[in-house]
């Protein structure tokens, strides 16, 4: 492993796997309490549309993902507070307008689309330096708007009701969380791809929120889990030449059931010693 | 005494389900209001028609004199514990703390005034050794005082409490509505149950409401408006009231 860091994609990789694990482990805990997983689930597809008029437009696919995801984060979350029901159904729909939308401007794209595929299912070995700097603006950006807004999101993700009587301005901010996730999804499709994202997002959470009840340490163990995972990822799929998205999310599969596995037996030996 | 709230003529439907039909109904300061009525007769919705958060398709709502919309921030609420994520990552000073963010500014930490306010209204329904506790571990009775300190947490001028009693033990029962008691002499207070025990001696005023509102703006109900709200005959619910809101009848 050592010797493969004297190559440059070797070490954007590494970067570019540290960068992501902050934006997914920090929004994803989010996500996670909030239930809000298939909602970026199908903000993330839908990016894929604006990969496409990237692609068709010839300007760089990832800033053509940070408009549609953006712009489909919007869309779904004014939805879903205003149509009480059917909420599902109107995600599934921009959810695959979205993709369609992408194929469709590349396949107006004249030429062959040489890395299509790795904007589906990721690839952390070819992530380029520009997009290195754009991962780190968007953690920038969404390490600032936790930490200016912890108090009032843990509000609303608990109980949005009371949130809105005590006069915090819970529509907004619901929409901040989705726009948070929005740019998560942007920075992971890089590592593994939009329709691998949602793996990413929920998996580190989803372990962390097992082991403790204190938000902030949700966010942080997800953080960390999440570089054990891309990192492990990437090695597996260096040593074993493995395409790495997959291998990443199979690596942080396992390390789901694991953990539940563990808390599920230390859970059986706390209720026996109890008793006896 | 100033009117609190004001309802003039309220209705509200769902689709083509009625929930609310002509309500009427002025609560002035300081009182204290039980509203009793069978699950499904409009309590909640009513609470929440106060507190701007259900538009009436019909009808007037003042709150101390304006739009509840704007009045709401001094309503503290107190809703049915049922609907919570247990799981939820926070402790209970978390919870309570929520209550302080209407005097607080986005984007500000919580300073030493809401800490203060949030350890006091902890130690007042005797909640703050648990402070560092996750909410849902906490059993139902605890919980809902967590509920309550939170909703004092925001120093409101009037309290809605929707089935306050409905999770908390009968150990705990006394020692609630003597602490409500207290509270009374300060701020306003709006009770829903639909169980008709929970209405206690301490109770100033009682309506019964089964989609329409029967008030008197007393403590007594007759017997028809029993009837009325519950569908039956006084004889099947009457008999182990504890403080006699029926009156005998013959």
């Amino acid at each position: 492993m050592i010797e493969a860091l004297q190559y440059e994609f070797m070490r954007n990789a590494l970067i570019a796997g540290l960068l992501a694990s902050v934006a997914c482990g920090v929004v994803g805990s989010y996500i996670v309490i909030k239930r809000i997983v298939f909602i970026s689930g199908g903000i993330s597809h839908a990016s894929f549309g604006g990969i496409g008029l990237g692609y068709y437009l010839g300007i760089n696919p990832i800033l053509g993902a940070v408009f549609f995801s953006i712009a489909s984060a919007m869309g779904i979350g004014i939805i879903s507070k205003k149509a009480a029901k059917r909420e599902d159904t109107a995600i599934a729909i921009l959810w695959s307008l979205g993709m369609a939308l992408g194929i469709l401007f590349i396949s107006l794209t004249p030429g062959y689309a040489p890395d299509l595929f790795s904007y589906l299912f990721g690839n952390i070995l070819t992530v380029p330096r520009s997009d290195l700097i754009l991962m780190a603006i968007l953690d920038i950006v969404i390490i600032g708007m936790v930490f200016a807004l912890y108090k009032e999101l843990l509000a609303i993700s608990f109980d949005e009701e009371f949130a809105s009587i005590v006069g915090v301005p819970v529509n907004q901010l619901y929409l901040l969380i989705l726009c948070l996730a929005a740019l998560t999804v942007v920075v992971l499709i890089r590592i593994v791809g939009v329709i691998l994202v949602i793996a990413l997002l929920t998996i580190p959470a989803a372990i962390s929120e097992q082991y403790t009840h204190n938000m902030k340490k949700i966010m942080f163990y997800a953080v960390i889990l999440g570089a054990f995972f891309t990192f492990t990822g990437l090695w597996f799929s260096y040593i074993f030449d493995l395409p790495s998205g997959a291998t990443i999310i199979l690596i942080s599969g396992i390390g789901f059931f694991t953990a539940s596995l563990l808390k599920t037996m230390r859970n059986r030996n706390f209720v026996i010693s109890s008793k006896s | 005494m100033n009117p609190v709230v004001e309802l003039e003529d309220i209705w509200v439907h769902f689709e083509d389900k009625s929930i609310l039909e002509g309500i009427n109904l002025v609560v002035k300061e300081n009182d204290f209001l039980g509203i009793i009525g069978p699950n499904g007769g409009g309590k909640t919705t009513l609470l929440k028609v106060v507190l701007g958060l259900i538009k009436p398709n019909k009808g007037e709502v003042k709150v101390f004199g304006d739009h509840p919309k704007k009045t709401r921030k001094h309503i503290g609420y107190v809703p049915q514990i049922r609907r919570f994520d247990l799981e939820f990552p926070a402790t209970v000073w978390d919870v309570v703390a929520t209550g302080r963010l209407g005097h607080n500014k986005l984007f500000n930490n919580y300073d030493y005034q809401d800490k203060e306010i949030v350890k006091e209204t902890l130690e007042k329904v005797n909640m703050i050794r648990f402070k560092d506790e996750a909410i849902g571990k906490l059993s139902g009775g605890e919980r809902q005082r967590v509920f309550i300190a939170r909703a004092l947490a925001s120093e409101p001028k009037m309290l809605l409490l929707d089935e306050p009693t409905a999770s908390v033990d009968k150990e705990l029962d006394t020692k609630f509505w003597e602490f409500l008691n207290e509270l009374k002499k300060r701020i306003t207070i709006i009770l829903v149950t639909h169980d008709i025990s929970a209405v206690s001696v301490y109770v100033d005023k009682i309506a019964c409401l089964n989609r329409k509102l029967y008030y008197q703006g007393t403590k007594e109900i007759t017997p028809e408006i029993w009837s009325e709200t519950y569908k039956c005959p006084v004889e099947m619910i009457a008999h182990g009231i504890p403080h006699r809101v029926v009156k005998e009848h013959k």
